[in-house]
């Protein structure tokens, strides 16, 4: 029954981002519009985190695998790829990596200037 | 045979957890970090398609439930996030300058890029949204004129990379702090690449998840006005 009542909670703000989704004229999925929604109600306390605890650690430790079915959607797009196969990874692959260490170091880097700031 | 594996109801989510549980054993045989589950699971199910002739249109209305849970999972993101408010709040300027940059910096080398490889509009728009999650990317990709098939492949391979590559990545660049190595998957790999950060530790996983929400939303504005450059 506790489960139930999570998983219920946790597809209640899917439905609930999908309103939101519906009446906002942005390309901005359910999926967004439902996280702003659930930190706003866990902020509020209008939900509790032991209401949504073990389905929502269930469904974060298994969504690897929920891609499985998009990423084989290569297989449809492949002929259009393949001919420029060679660019589409460098470019892919090249900014992938410039924004994890560009946005990595300068996280860092404010976090240790503060620090040293505070003990000085 | 083949119509039973094109109309059967179980097949498509048969095929996709078993290789992904072979995957996960492949994994920890092996114990090396680029065998990755995600991947294998992927290459796995594209050769037996290939192999048995059963259309992707076909496995995919097959395996739909598990997508299907793509929406309440991410959702569920909030959650440690929620857990992490103190830490959010105390390192709130980092994590600011440290999203914003992530965001320039994708932008920007998309832009560079597609100016080396001398890309028409079309294409340069296509890969603009690809370091942030797959359902904002597709919108601005199909608003600015993008081809989204190819927006959607390029967005996914991304988030396999980040996932399989940001832990070596982050230990050659030294970056140690939870915090920064949260924002680095997020704004790199969106939702692909927190699951990796997840694994990683509780606070590179809620701050990651945080990336997925600020990245996606500043790119919506930030890539409206890239497209106006090429």
């Amino acid at each position: 029954m506790k489960y139930i009542i999570q998983f219920l909670i946790i597809i209640a703000f899917s439905f609930l981002g999908e309103v939101f989704h519906f009446l906002i004229p942005l390309p901005i999925p359910a999926s967004i519009y439902g996280i702003l929604l659930l930190f706003t109600a866990l902020m509020m306390k209008w939900i509790k985190v032991n209401q949504v605890r073990e389905v929502s650690t269930l469904l974060i430790s298994v969504m690897p695998m929920m891609f499985i079915p998009a990423a084989v959607g290569l297989i449809d797009s492949w002929s259009i790829i393949k001919s420029h196969l060679l660019t589409y990874i460098i470019v892919t692959v090249v900014s992938t990596f410039v924004v994890m260490a560009t946005s990595g170091f300068v996280t860092q880097y404010v976090i240790r200037r503060d620090n040293k700031k505070g003990e000085e | 045979m083949k119509e039973l594996l094109q109309d059967s109801v179980y097949f498509g989510v048969l095929i996709s957890l078993s290789s992904y549980i072979l995957g996960i054993w492949i994994r920890k045989k092996t114990r090396l970090s680029y065998m990755n589950p995600l991947l294998i699971a992927i290459i796995i199910t594209i050769c037996f398609l290939l192999v048995s002739g059963v259309s992707y249109k076909s496995y995919s209305s097959n395996s739909s439930w598990i997508s299907y849970l793509l929406t309440p999972a991410t959702i569920c993101l909030a959650v440690p996030l929620y857990q992490q408010m103190e830490l959010l709040k105390k390192n709130s300027k980092a994590i600011l300058f440290g999203i914003l940059s992530g965001v320039l910096a994708s932008l920007v080398s998309i832009l560079l890029l597609a100016l080396l490889f001398s890309f028409d509009h079309n294409t340069y728009v296509t890969f603009l949204p690809k370091s942030i999650t797959t359902a904002i990317g597709m919108g601005i990709s199909e608003e600015l004129g993008g081809y989204v098939s190819i927006s959607v492949v390029v967005i996914i391979i991304t988030g396999v990379l980040g996932n399989i590559f940001a832990e070596g990545i982050l230990k050659l660049l030294h970056i140690e702090e939870p915090i920064a190595k949260g924002i680095a998957i997020g704004c790199s790999s969106h939702a692909v690449g927190t699951a990796k950060a997840m694994e990683m530790g509780a606070i590179e996983g809620a701050i990651s998840g945080l990336s997925i929400v600020v990245c996606g939303i500043l790119t919506v504005i930030g890539a409206s006005i890239f497209a106006l450059f090429l």
